[in-house]
Formats: structure tokens, sequence, C-alpha cells
């Protein structure tokens, strides 16, 4: 009997021992993440999707015959793909001179920049009905011209554009950083003129990363509820959005119908999402 | 040594290319500028010259009414511990993804991505479907007489999951960048793993982490969309901030709505500060 | 066969700040010829070069390129030829795109332009690479694209900055041989910088020794290396001993013993004596005239020549490069007679980098 037990000692020990604390501690990290990841987002993804589509097509077709549906859902697709086109523009042409151009205020116009990080939605919201609603000077102006931003489409694109204004900057900067200026002064060499080396040899090296940038402000802006709701006025048919009309869906307690489109938006854009965080790496700021 | 002056030629064609330049440079600086002043500055000042049209007094008197303090408080006490969840459960998150390899990881990293795709809106609807009449879990919740929907225990929870990703999005590649060797060396030295963790890991992933809780901390306290839903927006009880500026408009309540609007506007601006110092910090420690 | 055009550069000057690149630099590169611009790093040849280039302003000073002035010309207007250290080829292109783009860039017709193409193609012998991406070749390969991209408009001037400087040692001896066939084939005037005296002898016709932004000397490469007409330029170029002493009645005098040369120098002003290793000759077993006697610390066999280590008596050390056959019996401890020819003397000045003799 003791020769038995003293034959075991070997195993047991390394069981009991330290394997067993890495072990332990290994899939109890591993285990806490998964559980918080699950509980905390698969779950409630997954409530959605199944009340929005349980009962089939159901949902989403009393959703779309909802007055106002399909306009909605139009004008949302309509100025996010405006606000990613303009926003793939002049966050290219200021990744350009922040990191290209020596100036003063530099630093301080990258920080300027990546406000829209930090400021709530509802308050990019108020800001822009402060300073173009019809009662301020220069809102007057511009209704006196014929251009009308609060409770317009307008409106709405230049909240968009304010929400996602550092995108397209952020995707494209590092790669500007790390373009080597060495292929520039070449083409130069060759004869290139500025705007001939910037089309052959810097654009092509940026095209991904401008590409990625205003996919994700496209995905971004399909969400996009608080800056909207207060300066568009949500006018059904003419200046309502998709996610004001689940909202709106949610409140008059249709859960399912606003379940089922909710699901529609937030498909399109996890298939974005994820598509573009793949092929730049980007950390999470930018969303 | 001969210096080309305008009176030459070349000095001519040299003041020439000098001067396209500089006009290229200024034209697209002032563009640039044309387009954050019209989307960004000239809305902060809008919003300052509203607020402040109103004079100081009554900004202060805006700012002591119990609404508006207890609106503060809320959303205080809703950021803190949605910063306290996120950042804890998100290091170890960033750990299990940068450190650890087990198939079913790409689907885990895919389902952090997934907050930052859900509309605000569509949060609020999820808790909703879950806490509301009807919903999965509201049974068991009744039961223990604990009101999860149209308070705060809901507004928690949708808050935390629309920060989720920033923490373990920020630490996790800082993790896989550093590599094992620190904590290894540290083991061999006799450390355990948490002493190992608290004295070698927690500052070296430092400035990625607050970096990480300094844009949580903005997104708390900016949710609307999501609180909205689920808040049932009692006055002066399960109100935020932001909750407190849309009823205070929806009330044409102007006033009171843009001096709070505004107080959010400035503390973002000093968020702001902090997020650009701990992105400097987190970035140069990686040698970029 | 396009016109080359000589280069002449006059009284070249670059400040960055406060920091002076280029100080006064004065040379003439004659057309068809190969011009190095030889120095170490910091010593303002890739500034120099640029600046001909057009990709930098000088400070001060002129460029001409066949007798014109193009000191303020833009990059493009200058059609110059470059060729980078890294290659700096254009990543999203082929090869073939790559050589056409000066002649695209120029809008010549597109059959000219594949002609010209496959003629470089076929010059540089890379003509199944055609459609390959740089990525997919090797240093060697990028830097024969980056040569044949640079050619391909018929540049009046050739310039390479430090061209083998990222290739391996044996891909660097065969390009350096392959860059002087093709430039007695094309006759381009070229400049060439580089750190490697050994490429800079090979190749160039004329040399210019750089140090410090400034010009120590210009001159063929035997001028350079018999007649070298700075202490740096002594010991930078070539491997050389360093004696250091005083003048003494036209000879250098360290300790006992002096070496003759100092004739042009002032009586009593310490200086330094460069003597390369194999004009340290043994000369016999009696000490005469101009002779000094040295013990040897060691002796190295390397196939046909032996190199002896020995020290003077004032402790100074000395390295000799004799044919192995003169050595016989030589070995450590042994005191040697030794003859010191072709002393070159300076006034004693700052230490060249590259004093020590070497194998």
């Amino acid at each position: 009997m003791a020769t038995a037990a003293q034959a075991i000692p070997h195993t047991k020990r390394t069981l009991t021992g330290a394997r067993v604390g890495t072990l332990f501690r290994r899939w109890g990290l591993r285990g806490t993440a998964i559980v918080y990841l699950v509980a905390a987002i698969a779950v409630p993804a997954f409530a959605v999707v199944s009340q929005g589509f349980g009962d089939g097509m159901a949902s989403l077709k009393s959703a779309m015959d909802t007055a106002g549906a399909w306009e909605a859902l139009r004008l949302t697709l309509a100025t996010s793909a405006a606000a990613a086109v303009i926003n793939a523009i002049f966050g290219t042409l200021l990744a350009y001179i922040l990191v290209r151009y020596r100036f003063r205020g530099r630093g301080l116009l990258s920080a300027i920049v990546d406000l829209p990080f930090a400021i709530p939605t509802l308050v990019t919201g108020v800001m822009l009905v402060a300073l173009y609603g019809p009662a301020s000077p220069v809102g007057q102006a511009l209704q006196d011209a014929g251009i009308k931003v609060v409770f317009a489409q307008l409106g709405i694109l230049l909240a968009l554009l304010v929400i996602t204004l550092p995108f397209t900057v952020r995707t494209v900067q590092p790669v500007l950083l790390e373009l080597d200026t060495a292929e520039e002064e070449a083409a130069q060499t060759l004869g290139a003129t500025h705007w001939r080396t910037f089309h052959s040899i810097v654009f092509p090296a940026l095209r991904p990363a401008i590409t990625a940038g205003a996919l994700l402000t496209f995905a971004r802006c399909l969400g996009e509820f608080g800056s909207v709701v207060i300066i568009s006025g949500n006018i059904t048919g003419r200046t309502l959005t998709a996610p004001v009309f689940i909202f709106q869906l949610a409140m008059s307690f249709k859960p399912q119908e606003a379940a089922a489109v909710a699901t529609v938006l937030f498909a399109l854009s996890f298939v974005l999402v994820l598509v573009t965080t793949r092929l730049t790496r980007l950390p999470t700021e930018v969303l | 040594m001969s210096v080309a002056t305008a009176d030459t030629d070349l000095g001519r064609e040299r003041l020439h290319q000098h001067r396209r330049r500089r006009l290229l440079h200024a034209a697209l600086l002032s563009v640039s500028l044309a387009y954050l002043a019209v989307l960004l500055l000239a809305p902060l000042a809008g919003i300052l010259w509203v607020a402040f049209r109103h004079g100081f007094a009554d900004i202060a008197q805006t700012l002591a009414q119990p609404d508006v303090r207890h609106a503060f408080l809320l959303t205080a006490i809703i950021a803190v511990i949605t910063l306290v969840v996120t950042t804890v459960f998100g290091v170890i998150v960033a750990w299990v993804l940068a450190r650890q390899r087990f198939r079913g990881k790409s689907l885990l990293n895919a389902l952090v991505d997934l907050p930052l795709a859900v509309s605000p809106v569509t949060v609020g609807l999820m808790a909703v479907l879950l806490f509301g009449r009807g919903g999965w879990f509201e049974p068991w919740f009744s039961a223990q007489g604990i009101q999860v929907i149209f308070a705060l225990p809901s507004m928690i929870m949708v808050t935390i999951f629309i920060c989720i990703p920033f923490v373990i999005r920020e630490v996790a590649p800082v993790l896989e960048e550093l590599g094992t060797s620190e904590e290894d060396a540290a083991r061999t030295l006799g450390a355990s793993s948490t002493h190992s963790f608290r004295r070698v890991t927690l500052p070296n992933i430092r400035w990625g982490l607050l970096y990480g809780i300094a844009l949580t901390t903005a997104r708390a306290i900016g949710e609307i969309g999501a609180v909205l839903i689920v808040s049932g927006s009692l006055q002066g009880q399960t109100e935020t901030a932001t909750l407190y500026i849309y009823r205070a408009l929806e009330e044409r309540q102007t006033a009171s709505a843009y001096v709070v609007a505004l107080s959010l506007a400035a503390v973002s601006v000093l968020l702001l500060g902090t997020i650009e110092f701990f992105k400097r910090r987190a970035s140069r420690k990686d040698g970029s | 066969m396009s016109r080359s055009g000589s280069i002449r550069v006059e009284g070249l000057y670059k400040r960055f700040g406060d920091f002076v690149a280029v100080d006064d630099v004065t040379f003439t590169a004659e057309e068809g010829s190969i011009t190095a611009l030889l120095g170490p790093s910091g010593s303002g040849k890739s500034t120099v070069l640029r600046m001909i280039a057009g990709l930098e302003e000088p400070t001060a000073g002129k460029i001409f390129m066949e007798g014109e002035e193009h000191t303020y010309k833009s990059v493009q207007e200058r059609r110059v030829g470059f060729v980078f250290q890294h290659y700096a080829l254009f990543r999203h292109m082929t090869v073939r795109d790559n050589i056409a783009f000066g002649l695209s860039v120029r809008k010549e017709p597109k059959e000219f332009q594949k002609k010209r193409v496959e003629e470089l193609l076929e010059l540089v012998q890379l003509g199944p690479f055609r459609d390959r991406y740089p990525d997919q070749l090797s240093g060697g390969q990028r830097q024969r694209v980056a040569l044949a991209r640079a050619l391909a408009p018929k540049p009046r001037v050739l310039l390479l900055d430090e061209p083998f400087g990222a290739l391996d040692a044996r891909v660097r001896q065969e390009l350096r041989r392959w860059l002087d066939e093709l430039h007695r084939e094309l006759g381009v005037t070229s400049l060439l910088v580089t750190h490697d005296q050994e490429e800079a002898m090979e190749l160039a016709n004329t040399v210019v020794v750089m140090h410090e932004g400034a010009v120590e000397q210009v001159g063929t490469p035997a001028e350079i290396y018999d007649h070298p007409a700075t202490a740096f330029v002594a010991g930078f170029v070539g491997a050389a001993n360093v004696l250091a002493g005083h003048v003494a009645e036209g000879h250098i005098q360290f300790g006992d013993d002096r070496v003759a040369g100092a004739g042009h120098l002032e009586e009593g002003v310490a200086a330094q004596a460069f003597v390369r290793p194999h004009d340290v000759r043994l000369a016999g077993s009696t000490p005469h005239e101009g002779s000094v006697v040295a013990v040897v610390d060691r002796v190295s066999r390397l196939g046909w020549l032996s190199q002896l280590t020995l020290h003077l008596p004032d402790g100074q050390q000395l390295i000799a490069q004799v044919p192995k056959d003169e050595t016989e019996g030589i070995v450590e401890g042994v005191k040697v007679v030794v003859d010191l020819r072709n002393a070159k003397a300076f006034p004693a000045e700052a230490q060249p980098e590259h004093a020590e003799a070497a194998v």
C-alpha cells in the first residue's frame, strides 16, 4: 500500500501544483472574457435579430408599410453616402496638410479635428441649430438666401459631417506618415509635376485608407441619432431618418417592427465595420 | 558666394517658384480651415454666444437648479460605473485576445467590434426587448422586485454595451506589441501572476489604457439615443444631462437647454485635452 | 545618342539652420566622364548631389549644366537621371510602367514608349521581369530597374546617390562592374556619390574628396592616392600608417628617428607623416641613413603577402605589408630594419577616420 502511494506522487503533484494554477487562470480569464462578451453583446444582439425576424418577414413588412418608412431608409442611405464622399475628400486634404505642411497651430488643428470624438452628439445638434437656425443672424441670412439648414436635409448632412469629421483624416494620416518621399522625388526627377506626382504616386498608396475612411463614415452615419434628431425636425417623409424612425416605432410599442428595421441597418453597418477594421487594423476611436 | 536677388532673371524665377508653392499651401490651408470653421468652430462660437446672451447670472442660476444638478450627478454616476466595468473586463478581454490562441478567437474579436456598428436606438431597443414588458428577462426581475427598464440599471447597461470596445481596442494592440518577455522575466524572479500584472504589465499599458478610459468617459457622458428609450425620462429622477437637454428643448426651455449643452461642451473640450495627452503618450511609447 | 553635358558647380553653399552642410564646393565634371563624390557620412556629398538635381535649393553658389545656369530651375526642368540609394521604385507599378514613367510624363507616343522600354529592359537584362512588381524583385534587380527608369528619357546627366549602399558585398561588386561597362557604352556624364573609396577608385575618372562639407581634393584616382593634398585625404583614401612627431630640418622627427618629406613645413611644428603599408620596406640587417629599427610584434601570413605589425623605439605602431618571400625567418620579437618610402607630411590636425592600416 505504501509503495503504491509512493508510485503515484509525481503525477499527483503536477496536477495539483503549478499546472492547475495556470490552467485555471487561463480558462478562468478566457471564461470570464467569453461570458462577458456573450452576455453583454451577443445576447442583446441576438434578441434584436430574433424578435425582428422571429415571425419571418412579417414584422419587417409591417414596419416598411408605415408612412415614411421607405423615405426614411432612402434618406439615411443617401445622406450617409454623401457624407462618406465629402468626408473622404476633405479628410484626405486635412491629413495631407497635417502631415506635409509646417505651420503655426498645427498641433491645435490636429486636436480640433478630434473634437467630435469628445462632444456628445446631442450637443453637436444643439450647436448647429444655435448657429444655423432661424434664431441666429447667420441662420437668418442663409434663410433669406433661400438655404434652409435646420429642419431640412442639408442640416442632416451637416450634422453627419461634423460627427464623422475625424474619420478619414485618421485613417489616411498614418499611411501618409509612412510614405517614403523618395518615390515622389524620383517622379519629380523624371519630370512629373506636383499634381502628376500626387495622382500617380501618392494617391494610389492612399486609396485603401481613403476607402476605409469612407466606409467607416458611411457605417457610422447609418446609425446616427443624437444630432440628427435635434436638427432635422424629423418630418415624416422629408427629414425623418431610419434611426429616428426606429426610435418612433420603439416608443409606439412596436418593438418587433423596430427590431426588424434595426437588424437590417445594423447588419449592413456590422459588415462594413468588420471589413474595414480588418483591412486597416484601426483602433476604435474612429467609431 | 553669389546669391540670386530679385533683380536677376534667376532670382525672379526662384521667387516665382517660391511664391507659387506658398500660394498652393495657403489655398489648401484656407480650404481646410474653412471646412473646420463651418462645421465646428462657428457652431461652438454660436452656442457660446446664445448661452452668454442671457448673461453669467442666468447661467449660474440654471446650473444651480436641483433638476440640472441631479442630471449632472446621474451622468457622473453612470459614467463612473460604466468606466469601472468596461475597464476591468476590458483589460481581461484584451489580455485574452492578445495573449491567448484558441479556436473561435476571431469570433470573439468580431463581437468586440459589434457595438461600434449598432445605432444607439437599437441598443435601447435591445434593453426593451430583454427587460421591458414581455421581455426575455423581465419576469425574473419583476419577481425579484427589481425595476430595470425605465430605471437606472438599464441606463447603465446600455451605456456599458456602447462603451465596451474602447478600452479593449486600445489595450489589446499594446499588449500584443509588448510581448511576454518582461512578464516571463518577472516570473523567473518569483513574481506571482497578479504581482507581475500589477508591477510589470500595468505600467506598460498605462497610456493606451488611459486613452481608452478617456474615450469611454466621453462616450458615456454623451450618450442619448439609448438612454432616451430606456429612461422613461422622469424629471429629476432618471434624467441624465443629455436627457435634460432633450426634454428642455422639447418644452421650449431653450435657455436652460443651451446652458447645460454648453457645460457639456466645456467638459468635452477638457476631456479632449486629456484624450490628446494620453493619445500622444500612447503613440510615443511604441516608438512612432 | 543623346548629347551628354558637363556639370560645373561653383561656390556651392548650403546651410540648414545653424548647420553648414556644404561649404564653398567647386568642381567640374567633364562631359562623358564619371566623377565620384567621395567622403564619409555627413561630408555633404549627398546634399551637393541633391542640389544639382534640384531636390534641394542652395543657400548660395551656382550650378551649370552644359554651360547653362540651372541653379534655380525646377527639378522637372533639369532633366537629370537620378538613382536613389533605396531604389525609390514606384511600388504600385510594374517594372515596365516604372521604366516608362519619364516617357509617359513627356507624353511620348505609346509605340515609342513600348520600344524604348524594351530597349532598356534588354540593356539591364531584365526582360522576363517586365510585368513584375518591385516587391517581387531582389535588391540588385530593383537597382537595375531604377537605373533603366532614370535612363529612359535620355537624360543629359546621371546622378547616383550611393546606388549600391543597400546591397550586399557580392551584388555590389557585380553591379559596380556592370555600371562601368554601361558607362563605357552609353557615355552619359555621371556623378556618383559614395563613401566606398574602392568603388570611387575603380569607377571614376575624377574623384572629389569631401569632408565636413568642404572639398579636400579634386583629382584622378592616382593623384588622390599618390599625392594626397591634405592629411584627411592621405588617411581616408587607401590605408596609411600615421606617425606623429615634429618638424626638424625638413624631416619629421619621432623619438630618435626621422623620415624625410617635410621640406614644405615650418621648423618645429608638430606634424604627422603618412606612410602606406606597402611603402614600409624591409632593408637588410644594418641600419643606414633614412632607415628605422623596429621590433616585430606580430606576423600575419595572408596568402601572397605578409603583414607585419611593428613598433618603433618611441612606441608608435607601424604596419608593413611585404611579399611573403621577404619574411623568411621573421618571427615575433625580432628586430628589423625598415625604410619608410613616400612619406607624406602634414601639420598635425584632426585625426582622419581611417588611419589604421587594414588588409
